[in-house]
């Protein structure tokens, strides 16, 4: 959709160069006021979003309207103007105070869960704001007044005056939080021990989104409502996924925060006819998706290839451990020894396991060194002896120990043991040993304490 | 309706219905969303289609409706499943995962807008809000009758959710109230949760490219809300958010323009009066809720407290009574001010207690102050006995200390029926005195001599 005027701006590399070294006044204002804001957006979002409360700040912003319009209205009663920004910021602060109480009032009174109370706060407040609006209009200095710029922003023509406001809230609200960081940490994660512990829960509530209040009322006015939302939404989601500490995650959603506003503020200062309030939007959600796709703690990937290598452990235990069995059952002495072949047809018999699993696990092994592969049977190799007897030992040590000690019934042990006997460390394995007195001790591997299921003609021939 | 407010019932009335029927469309769903937690799905959804509409304008290059009313469905069903799909992946919370998307859908149809914006004249203002104030101008021919087209398009969509409703009920409410029973019984609550999902989004495209989108989330959330608070019963609660969101409807147009009218100005925005009319009904419902309100917990608690207090006067009387080695009947009475003293009650509570009891016959005041009449003194007995009775079991069968029963006892003596007392007689094995070696009285004055 890029018309051939905006190539050649866009490959203009003056616009770029004056862009980028923030020639511009205009520029450099812009992105530093919303890189201030994106970066005390995203710590006092990283709370809101531990409290589960991210659509707060949605809202909060929608309940300030009402203050606006009638900030508007009374104003010229006590002969002040009706469109000077502290005025209209008075209003927008205590509109967003009542609706924040009312938040609270419906959630700790009624039955109702937050998600409603922030609904009925959103939709009530936003309603009475657009009744005001639509009687504002009417006086004579309101027609013009765009007041509604207060709510849709204007990321484009902030001035100075909007970047000292967003500087002094992100300095307040991060001066509270680390003055109140513990307490803070201590409701977001067990509201309920902060209250038996003595903190004021409703209080540090009230300071939070006391913040949340602060932090959107000067946003709104120089970015729009729904940048506000966004900023205090993604950031934080976004850092969730890449770490599990508190402190990391505000910095992190700090970062992510003030980055993308630099650059979605950059990007629309490049290319003409992009409004900057989405172009932020956009670029947090790159970073949202990004982080969702490759965080390093909750990240999908990450969270796949976790696993998937579970997966792939618990595979190569149920491979070394069929075969033991499976050259076990066919040994004259009774044990497992290598070089007993036994055929892949017995071994996917054992278990209800996919054959792509079965001969992908037993592939692996095979690099590790483990099995010895001719065609269609398998045998263990010395290290893979070792490895199996292990394995299998562990197993059944575990079956021992549950028949014995937990009263488990014979047949339903194998399937307990095998949701344990991966947790199970050295010294666990010390443990049963010594529970058990048996003549377990050493590196014998006991006998299966119940039946083990092999299919007729399961094994191949001795070498 | 008064000349000078231009009240027109081919205007005025057929904005009503349209606000009606927007209220009705958006409360059948809106229960099962406030019940499922998730109540901002309409604001989000009502945000997320804007590059629906732009998609579709576009394409066909024109702003007709279906087109537009089609991208917007499609759009606003997406932001639901984006919504599902990162807060199962990702394991973000319902309303983070929310906020992003509808955010991020929004910025999008923002941007479409102003990269279109050359080539033709597409206001996002012009495009999010419709006003419920032009319902009448766009109209259907009908049965012989001009009907608005707005009026049409929310009374099908609302015959839609109540057909949902009505066939999927069962689904509906296992798997709003108990989803984790809904999966054990085999339930397939996907399927009924996207078909919800579908229907919020039709519902808010349709209401808000015809009334505003202020409207639709005010009327998903704040009627079910509000009858939330005066029935539990899911019928009941379809029944009576309908009603709600009618009301609001009716009383926010009437509002919208007899409001402004007393401080000298013209008539407001109806959308946002309706909002503000539902929001005023519920604050209704939570004060004076006759199961859960606000005025009838307080009067609750208060009428406890006054009965518990009613209940320490006469057995403190009669404590007195006892400890003084006369006739009960010439005991010296009790002064107001020594009663308040020893049971730590305020003068307003004591005053209300002493003469609440007076006027039911089982307190008489003299100059000297107030004593038990007979009557009086059978419910003193009767505490009394109980929380002797309490002692007596509380050191026998529970085992627990002598000197730490007092508090326990004078607790339950309230809640005591006699069917509990006999029980506790049996157990401690017909006690003549509790632990402390006080006398425990007998049910009836005629069951000691007998």
């Amino acid at each position: 959709m890029i018309a051939a005027g905006q190539l050649i701006a866009l490959i203009d590399f003056s616009t770029w160069v004056r862009v980028l070294t923030l020639a511009d006044y205009n520029t450099r204002l812009v992105v530093l006021a919303t890189t201030l804001l994106g970066l005390s957006a995203g710590i006092v979002g990283s709370f809101t979003l531990l409290r589960k409360r991210a659509l707060l700040g949605d809202a909060l912003s929608h309940a300030t309207l009402p203050g606006i319009g009638l900030a508007f209205l009374i104003a010229p009663i006590f002969a002040l103007n009706g469109k000077s920004l502290p005025v209209l910021l008075a209003g927008a602060a205590i509109s967003g105070s009542v609706g924040m109480l009312s938040i609270l009032m419906i959630r700790n009174l009624t039955k109702l869960k937050e998600d409603a109370a922030l609904g009925i706060v959103l939709s009530v407040f936003f309603g009475g704001g657009l009744a005001l609006l639509g009687i504002a209009q009417q006086t004579p200095e309101g027609h013009a007044a765009g007041l509604e710029s207060f709510i849709y922003g204007k990321t484009a023509s902030i001035i100075s005056q909007d970047a000292w406001w967003i500087f002094g809230a992100g300095a307040a609200s991060l001066t509270v939080l680390v003055l109140l960081y513990k307490e803070m940490k201590l409701l977001c994660f067990d509201d309920g021990f902060a209250a038996s512990q003595g903190y004021p829960a409703v209080g540090l509530d009230f300071v939070l989104m006391a913040l949340v209040v602060l932090v959107t009322i000067v946003g709104l006015q120089a970015v729009g409502l729904v940048l506000m939302i966004a900023l205090l939404v993604i950031p934080a989601a976004a850092a969730r996924f890449w770490t599990a500490q508190l402190l990391r995650m505000t910095l992190v959603a700090g970062l992510i925060g003030g980055v993308s506003c630099m650059i979605g503020s950059l990007i629309s200062a490049i290319v003409p006819r992009l409004p900057s309030g989405a172009m932020i939007v956009l670029t947090s959600a790159v970073f949202f998706l990004a982080s969702m796709l490759f965080g390093v703690q909750r990240g999908v990937v990450i969270q796949w290839w976790r696993r998937r290598s579970t997966r792939r452990r618990i595979d190569r235990r149920h491979v070394l451990r069929g075969v033991y069995e499976l050259a076990e059952s066919v040994s004259p002495a009774g044990e497992a020894e290598s070089g007993i072949w036994v055929t892949t047809t017995a071994l996917m018999q054992k278990r209800s396991w996919s054959t792509g699993r079965m001969i992908a696990g037993i592939k692996r092994l095979q690099d590790e060194g483990c099995l010895r592969v001719r065609q269609q049977d398998v045998t263990l190799t010395a290290v893979g002896l070792i490895e199996a007897r292990r394995l299998t030992r562990e197993h059944r040590l575990w079956e021992l120990y549950l028949i014995a000690h937990a009263d488990v019934a014979t047949e339903r042990v194998d399937r307990d043991a095998e949701r344990i006997e991966d947790c199970l460390e050295p010294v666990m394995i010390e443990e049963l040993e010594l529970l058990l007195e048996h003549s377990t001790i050493g590196s014998r591997v006991p006998t299966s304490p119940h039946e083990i299921e092999i299919a007729p003609s399961s094994t191949g021939g001795q070498t | 309706m008064s000349d000078d407010t231009g009240w027109l019932w081919a205007l005025d009335g057929w904005i009503i219905a349209a606000g009606v029927l927007c209220a009705i469309a958006s409360s059948l769903v809106g229960n099962f969303l406030v019940l499922r937690r998730m109540s901002m799905l309409g604001d989000a959804v009502s945000h997320a289609v804007l590059p629906g509409l732009a998609a579709a304008f576009l394409i066909t290059g024109s702003r007709h409706s279906l087109p537009m009313f089609v991208g917007a469905a499609i759009v606003g069903v997406l932001t639901a499943l984006l919504t599902q799909w990162i807060r199962s992946f990702g394991k973000v919370d319902e309303g983070a995962s929310m906020g992003v998307v509808f955010t991020t859908l929004f910025a999008l149809g923002l941007v479409m807008i102003v990269r279109a914006a050359d080539t033709v004249d597409l206001d996002p203002g012009c495009v999010l809000y419709g006003a419920i104030e032009f319902t009448p101008l766009d109209t259907i021919r009908w049965l012989g009758v001009d009907v608005p087209r707005v009026v049409i398009t929310l009374g099908i969509v609302s015959l839609l959710n109540l057909t949902f409703i009505l066939v999927a009920y069962k689904e509906l409410k296992l798997t709003s109230f108990d989803p984790s029973l809904a999966d054990t019984m085999g339930l397939r609550s996907s399927w009924v949760h996207y078909t919800l999902m579908t229907l919020v989004a039709i519902t808010a495209v349709a209401s808000f490219e015809s009334v505003g989108n202020i409207l639709v989330v005010a009327m998903m959330v704040v009627p079910a809300a509000a009858a939330s608070l005066l029935t539990d019963r899911l019928p009941w609660l379809i029944v009576t958010s309908a009603i709600i969101g009618t009301l609001s409807a009716i009383l926010g147009h009437l509002a919208a323009i007899h409001v402004p009218a007393a401080f000298g100005f013209a008539s407001t925005s109806t959308a946002g009066m309706m909002a503000l009319a539902a929001g005023s009904l519920f604050l209704l419902a939570m004060v004076f809720g006759p199961k859960n309100g606000l005025v009838i917990q307080a009067v609750r608690r208060q009428h406890l407290a006054l009965s518990i207090l009613g209940d320490d006067v006469i057995a403190y009387i009669y404590r007195d009574e006892e400890k003084q080695s006369v006739a009960p009947e010439h005991a010296t009475p009790v002064s107001r001010q020594w009663l308040q003293k020893r049971l730590l009650a305020t003068t307003g509570a004591t005053s209300v207690v002493l003469w609440w009891y007076r006027a039911t016959g089982r307190l008489e005041k003299s100059q000297l102050g107030y004593r038990l009449t007979d009557k009086g003194r059978r419910s003193a007995v009767l505490l009394v006995r109980s929380h002797r009775l309490w002692e007596q079991y509380l050191v026998d069968q529970a085992g627990m200390a002598s000197d730490r029963i007092h508090g326990q006892a004078e607790r339950l003596e309230h809640f005591t029926t006699r069917d509990v007392r006999n029980k506790l007689e049996r157990e401690t094995e017909f006690p003549q005195s509790d632990p402390h070696g006080s006398p425990i009285p007998a049910e009836r004055e005629s069951d000691r001599q007998g």
